[in-house]
């Protein structure tokens, strides 16, 4: 894109704009579009760790109900001791929300600091696994705080999520992600993708890009999970199980892994499916796992994948 | 002292069925190196055909316990060679996550089409095996238990001699080695590689009836749990390495049973994966792997 930052701006604005329209548009519509911002940024932040970097991470749902919980937790606590019983102005709720959002996004690329540091010196399978694991470990942290609800989970979060916030996030994501990727610094996360013991060799410090990659990709998945908590208002730990990591991973590869262009078109896809099939709800996961089959046998390198001729490991 | 005992005689037969399980991913990790996801899967299968199975025969009868498990066991082993055949095989040159997520998706597709056609809600697993409880000193120990022991151990047994002691076992260890240098020296990989799933499969499946003998409530998402821990044993003892995968389910299972005894019992979930990060951190090759060097 040549200038990113007018697009940013650009998208910005749009977002404005579908918030002041908000009113007439169908509520349906605007709950499915806020679950594809939040599925499109979760998958392109998942992109940058396992298309971009190479890393396969299995943790992801991991990092976004760390930014759920902690976000929750900041408008919950906060919100009725700085505005009182009347909940304050629209612009208070607004700065408070960010600022949750905000925290939980941090606190997420703290938690991905801390799991990337010592797994990223794996690889592979290996790697798979341990972020699994770690993503299992915070689920069942989380089940076992009785201040955050425990096993049940956390009830009535404001519903501070709108159409604005979503859009403006993913635009932020996808701004980033593809600034971050497409930047001097991060021709070296492509290099650590290509060959790392090549890049290696010409002085890439590998480890530090992958830990980059780690906590900017565990960041955007906090504000995810907080947009996510504040829009479904409950949330508990079952729901950010190893399933929806791999929900996310599946968006990752239909996309084609290190394209976010496709990795967006997937991740509308793989959200409006579910709306679409629903009458033969029953068959719905049957097809989904089925084709994530026959997709690897026969177009490993993504459905919307058109630049790379094969798909690397 | 008696409920140290007590303990740890529940963790060993726990253990001995993740060290079953655990048994078919360090064999297919060992000829085809990647971890087979829809293993976890197959043990459900297992439980689901001895459930079915077990409406056949008179309830509460030894021959009619071992008949289910056999018919369970031949039954995997023909599902795990028919996913080989079917999803594996044409990706072995591709890249390893190709052929790891290929195994997510075979995975779900077992889960989801077991949903569709057991239906999600739990079942009751019939008590196939004759059930009694013996006490010696303070230590109640249950048929079950006994039979989960025992029948792990002839398995294992059965498992080392074709291993060691016949062509095919043979054949896999060197596969296992050196694939290519195997093909050289005339063994036909997809026989030994469809073989090793066959026999993998088996495995899992006693390990799924055995599993729902003593956790009788069975469902099409009951393989996630303890096929994740299982393949934490393997981990933890070497992947790749059979004795290995045994002495790794046993540790695990004593472990966990004694978690969950305890005032952290609501963390035993958390426990496998502690150990999971702990071994790969430490000691990436587990307890009885040998370290390799990579090469460029």
């Amino acid at each position: 894109m040549p200038k990113p930052h007018l697009a940013l701006l650009a998208a910005l604005l749009a977002a404005f704009g579908v918030q002041y329209f908000s009113d007439r548009i169908d509520p349906y519509y605007l709950d499915v579009l806020t679950g594809i911002g939040i599925n499109v940024i979760l998958a392109v932040s998942l992109n940058l760790v396992n298309g971009y970097t190479g890393q396969f991470s299995l943790g992801h749902a991991g990092f976004m109900s760390v930014g759920a919980y902690l976000s929750a937790a900041v408008t919950m606590l906060l919100g009725p001791k700085l505005f009182g019983d009347d909940g304050g102005t629209a612009l208070q709720q607004g700065g408070l929300f960010l600022a949750a959002l905000l925290a939980g996004g941090l606190s997420a690329a703290l938690a991905g600091l801390l799991v990337g540091v010592p797994s990223l010196r794996l690889k592979g399978d290996y790697l798979a696994l341990v972020t699994l694991g770690f993503g299992e470990i915070i689920r069942v942290i989380f089940q076992n705080v009785d201040a955050l609800g425990g096993a049940l989970g956390l009830n009535g979060i404001p519903p501070y999520t709108n159409i604005f916030w979503v859009l403006a996030f993913v635009a932020i994501t996808v701004f980033v992600v593809t600034c971050l990727v497409n930047s001097t610094y991060g021709r070296g996360f492509l290099a650590t993708h290509d060959d790392e013991i090549a890049s290696e060799a010409v002085g890439l410090n590998t480890t530090r890009y992958k830990i980059v990659a780690f906590v900017v990709g565990a960041f955007f998945a906090g504000i995810a999970g907080g947009l996510y908590g504040h829009f479904k208002q409950t949330i508990t730990p079952t729901g950010f199980d190893f399933t929806k990591s791999i929900e996310i991973v599946v968006m990752v590869i239909l996309g084609g892994m290190g394209n976010t262009l496709g990795v967006i078109l997937a991740a509308i896809l793989l959200t409006l499916l579910p709306e679409v099939l629903r009458p033969i709800a029953e068959y719905r996961m049957v097809l989904y796992s089925f084709l994530l089959i026959v997709l690897m046998l026969a177009r490993p390198q993504g459905l919307f994948n058109f630049k790379f001729g094969k798909a690397k490991a | 002292m008696s409920e140290f005992l007590q303990q740890l005689l529940n963790g060993l037969s726990l253990g001995a069925i993740y060290a079953l399980i655990a048994l078919g991913y360090t064999m297919v990790y060992g000829v085809l190196r990647f971890i087979n996801f829809a293993h976890s899967d197959v043990f459900m299968v297992g439980a689901f055909i001895g459930y079915y199975m077990g409406k056949l025969v008179p309830e509460g009868t030894l021959w009619g316990g071992l008949a289910v498990l056999g018919v369970a066991m031949i039954g995997c082993a023909l599902l795990g060679m028919t996913i080989e055949r079917l999803a594996y095989r044409r990706l072995r040159s591709a890249p390893t996550l190709n052929v790891l997520i290929t195994a997510i998706g075979v995975s779900l597709l077992l889960e989801y089409t077991g949903q569709v056609f057991f239906g999600a809600a739990p079942r009751n697993f019939p008590a196939i095996f004759p059930v009694r409880n013996f006490q010696i000193g303070g230590v109640i120990i249950g048929s079950n238990q006994l039979i989960v022991i025992a029948v792990s151990v002839v398995l294992m047994i059965v498992l080392q001699l074709i291993v060691y002691r016949t062509r095919i076992g043979t054949a896999m260890r060197a596969v296992s080695l050196n694939p290519k240098a195997a093909v050289l020296m005339g063994v036909n990989n997809d026989v030994v590689i469809s073989f090793t799933f066959g026999l993998g499969s088996a495995l899992a499946a006693a390990g799924g009836i055995l599993y729902a003998l003593n956790y009788p409530s069975i469902d099409p998402l009951m393989g996630v749990m303890p096929g994740l821990k299982a393949f934490v044993a393997a981990i933890l003892g070497g992947i790749g390495n059979i004795p290995g995968a045994a002495l790794g389910g046993l540790i695990l299972g004593t472990v966990e049973t004694f978690v969950s005894g305890s005032q952290w019992s609501t963390y035993k979930d958390a426990i496998a994966f502690a150990i999971l990060i702990i071994i790969l951190l430490f000691r990436p090759a587990g307890l009885l792997g040998r370290f390799t060097v990579e090469k460029v």
